[in-house]
């Protein structure tokens, strides 16, 4: 086989390999007290894909490739990979001292039991399942992946950031049902959880793996080092108003998610760091369902865009904090690198409400009973559902709002039926920024029909320009079948993006080191 | 007596049982779905369909209903359909916090209502009385949660006498153990010291009217003796019948306290289930509750025939 040699990273994980294991260097030594955004209620990353136990298991279990800021995939389990040139046969190597915390070396079959788990639960991993013609460890450091086609976007399916991310865990716990929990929490990550100390929903605690070897690169998110500087970390969930007095007490050291009232106060005292906690924050959705009229007419759904002002719901959301938010003309993440706005003046122009009143009369959905799914929880959904429900009938629709929990909202948006039968018309929803960054981990914005996420939107233009970004070999490939993506979605108005919305987070000074991302990053964090 | 108690404790168990089936249709039928919560946002129907099926919740009501109270007969709560764990080790993780505030709170209250409750009714009509009066009004009609954030604002930030949230073991000293529950027990016995207050403050006048107490006091007897001794033990059954009743609503209490203070007990464990629908732990959570005040009543029954000796069982 003639071989395009891609190894990435060698020497680089030879000097790791030199390097000692992280020590605890006086006050850094000291527990790191941390409140999460929710508490943790699993372990298991596959079964459960909540975001708070993704970043719960990206200290425990570590991934063969993890991206960077920039999205781009780079070793992490991995010393290197080689690619054959017809791009259907990947050949990974693992990198040399890899340690569950059981004490058992990592091994290729370890691997390989935990991407075939993975790949049952997740969307990429569904691609590369579909496409897989072999999946083996030819000996324990090495993993062989045989594609019936190639997939260009293989090594960002395995690192990327959106859960379910592909943690690599011994085979006998890979072994699990992916439909259900795994018993155990042993992953190679650079942190032990401490099972017995948990206490589900309220506390965990993660004790550094003094074996664990990280890379020698700088830490970037899920890629480089993941040098763990604090003794331990310890998470304690609680409210939002009690973690920031929690804060202002000396009591916890960082808090994911200050609500917005408490941020200037918290700003006005000494001894503590207020900022974003992730640039890419979280984009608005007003979800439509297809298959049932008023919003099964394309001109109905533009008409809604029309009218829409994202001010008004991000003004719902956050408050009169303008740092908190901005339009956003795209299904996609600004400042991200495949941004792009094309076709986005439906939502960017002058708001029309003659114009959309009269192209939904053009329609004949005038006067149309509407069914808005209202959930009363979390609290972004429930201030967008009721921006939405005035704009509903400002446009003329007769309105039928239910309110209910998000629990019951996931149960009845999977329901197809008529809106008069126990079906839906619209609902809100908001979907992470990074993973809008690009159409890998943003499946709300395919239009498969039946295959597509609720709502079930049908068209084939835009599942052309999804085909055509996975197929992109080149960023310029890539920018460019995004662009077509968001210009056909708006055309077909797939969804309505209401705007991009930020939080913050808040850390004493005597922390240093947190950075800003889609989920909190404890390497190179520490406590003096 | 022993045979009463028998009884009583016998009755508990259809008692129970009702409970359980109760607990258990109101599940059933209440909406939501922990199939999609544990699934995700973007999973498929079919993900979260076999995610369902996997946790046999796709299985008829008295099938279900049925393996349910069988291991719960054998002493076996189940498994949390999120952490793995069995309900019973989750519950055993979280009762030392809820005791330990109602046992607290209990105390509180029971120390500064009753006496209030006497004064005011020994000073009826006066300005202590109102002013003890107006002090139970108030108590009854805020919430527990403003109250609570008030004292943690005065008393945690400002202040900086006692930590804002969270819980000590009483394995790790008595003093940080007491100084997190202080607040919170003053937050939740608000209500109870009130309810307490107001009805010892009735079941004193009427006992003070009585013609014995005139007795009492015309062979010489101090005001202390008469109040404490001949009186309160007389009005002392209307008033642990509030103390036994008001138990359900230091419960209720004990949920939005623990969210309030961020204190790990079975409050919030049963908030957090709820907002799952994590099955198993709720109905585990609402039976414990349940049988803990089926027994305070037993307690507070036998209770009587120490303070009216005229009782009978």
């Amino acid at each position: 086989m003639h071989r395009r040699a891609l190894i990435t990273a060698l020497a680089a994980a030879g000097v790791a390999l030199a390097a000692p294991a992280v020590h605890a260097q006086g006050a850094a030594a000291r527990t790191l007290r941390f409140v999460p955004h929710a508490g943790l209620s699993s372990i298991d990353p596959i079964w459960g894909t909540q975001d708070v136990v993704r970043n719960a298991a990206a200290l425990v279990w570590d991934m063969l490739y993890g991206v960077d800021s920039q999205f781009r995939p780079q070793p992490q389990m991995a010393e290197g990979h080689l690619v054959s040139d017809d791009g259907l046969v990947w050949t990974i190597r693992l990198r040399e001292g890899l340690m569950f915390h059981d004490g058992e070396r990592v091994r290729g079959a370890d691997v390989v039991a935990s991407l075939e788990r993975w790949m049952v639960r997740d969307p990429m991993g569904q691609m590369i399942l579909a496409l897989r013609q072999e999946l083996s460890a030819p000996d324990d450091r090495t993993i062989r992946l045989v594609l019936a086609r190639p997939f260009p976007r293989l090594l960002f399916a395995l690192g990327k950031q959106a859960a379910p991310c592909a943690f690599v865990m011994p085979e006998r716990l890979a072994r699990t049902d992916p439909f259900m929990p795994i018993t155990e929490a042993v992953g190679s990550g650079p942190m032990r959880f401490r099972t017995d100390l948990w206490e589900p929903g309220r506390r965990a605690v993660f004790e550094r793996f003094a074996v664990y070897v990280p890379r020698p690169e700088p830490p970037d998110w899920l890629a480089g080092g993941k040098r763990i500087a604090a003794e331990a970390v310890e998470w304690r969930a609680m409210p939002g108003d009690e973690a920031a007095a929690a804060l202002q007490a000396g009591e916890v050291d960082w808090v994911e998610a200050v609500p917005p009232d408490r941020a200037p106060l918290l700003r006005r005292q000494r001894g503590f760091s207020v900022e974003i906690a992730d640039p890419m924050g979280a984009i608005g959705a007003l979800r439509f369902n297809h298959l049932h009229p008023p919003f099964g007419d394309v001109r109905v759904r533009r008409a809604v865009a029309m009218a829409a002002d994202q001010q008004d719901y991000m003004r719902a959301v956050v408050g009169a904090d303008d740092v908190l938010w901005r339009r956003n003309a795209s299904f996609f993440t600004p400042e991200t690198p495949l941004f792009s706005e094309d076709g986005g003046e439906v939502l960017s122009g002058p708001r029309d409400l003659d114009g959309a009143r009269r192209l939904i009369a053009e329609a004949g959905q005038q006067g149309a009973d509407v069914v808005l799914l209202a959930a009363t929880d979390p609290a972004p959904v429930r201030a967008m559902t009721e921006v939405s429900e005035a704009l509903f009938r400002s446009l003329g629709f007769r309105v039928a709002a239910e309110p209910m929990s998000w629990g019951e909202l996931a149960r009845r948006r999977a329901v197809k039926d008529p809106p008069g039968s126990g079906g839906w018309n619209a609902f809100h929803t908001f979907h992470a920024g990074a993973d809008c960054a690009s159409p890998a981990a943003c499946t709300a914005i395919r239009a498969n029909g039946p295959d597509a996420w609720f709502g079930w939107p049908e068209n084939a233009a835009i599942e052309a320009e999804v085909a055509a970004w996975f197929a992109a070999e080149t960023l310029a490939e890539e920018r460019a079948a995004v662009a077509r993506l968001n210009r056909a979605s708006m055309a077909f108005m797939t969804w309505v993006p209401t705007g991009l919305f930020l939080s913050y987070q808040a850390w004493r000074r005597s922390v240093a080191g947190v950075t800003a991302g889609p989920m909190p990053f404890f390497w190179g964090v520490q406590k003096s | 007596m022993v045979a009463y108690i028998a009884r009583r404790v016998l009755a508990t168990i259809p008692v129970m049982l009702v409970v359980a089936f109760f607990v258990f249709s109101l599940l059933y039928l209440a909406p939501g779905d922990p199939a999609a919560v544990i699934a995700g946002d973007q999973a498929t129907a079919a993900d979260v369909e076999r995610i369902r099926a996997s946790l046999g919740l796709d299985r008829p009501f008295l099938i279900r209903f049925g393996e349910w109270l069988w291991r719960v007969l054998q002493g076996d709560l189940g498994v949390s359909i999120f952490t793995n764990l069995p309900v019973s080790h989750m519950i055993a993780q979280r009762i030392e916090p809820t005791t330990a505030l109602m046992l607290l709170t209990i105390t509180l209250a029971i120390l500064i209502a009753v006496p209030m409750g006497v004064l005011a009714a020994w000073k009826a009509g006066s300005w202590v009385d109102r002013a003890v009066m107006a002090f139970a009004v108030f108590g009854f009609s805020v919430p527990v949660f403003v109250t609570g954030y008030l004292l943690a604002y005065i008393f945690a930030l400002e202040l900086e006498w006692l930590p804002v949230q969270g819980y000590t073991p009483l394995a790790q000293g008595f003093w940080p153990f007491l100084e997190n529950l202080i607040l919170p027990a003053l937050a939740l016995g608000s209500i109870y010291i009130a309810l307490i207050a107001r009805i010892t403050r009735a079941a004193m006048l009427e006992v003070l009217a009585q013609d014995y107490i005139r007795t009492a006091r015309a062979k010489g007897l101090g005001t202390g003796g008469i109040l404490f001794l001949h009186a309160l033990k007389n009005a002392a059954v209307p008033i642990s019948t509030v103390i036994g009743l008001g138990i359900a609503l230091l419960i209720g209490g004990a949920v939005v306290t623990e969210s309030v203070f961020a204190i790990p007990g079975l409050g919030r464990l049963t908030v957090d289930a709820i907002l799952r629908r994590d099955y198993p732990v709720i109905q585990g959570v609402v039976l414990l509750f349940s049988f803990v005040y089926v027994l305070v009543n037993l307690a507070i029954d036998l209770l009587y025939t120490v303070f009216d000796p005229r009782i009978r069982y």
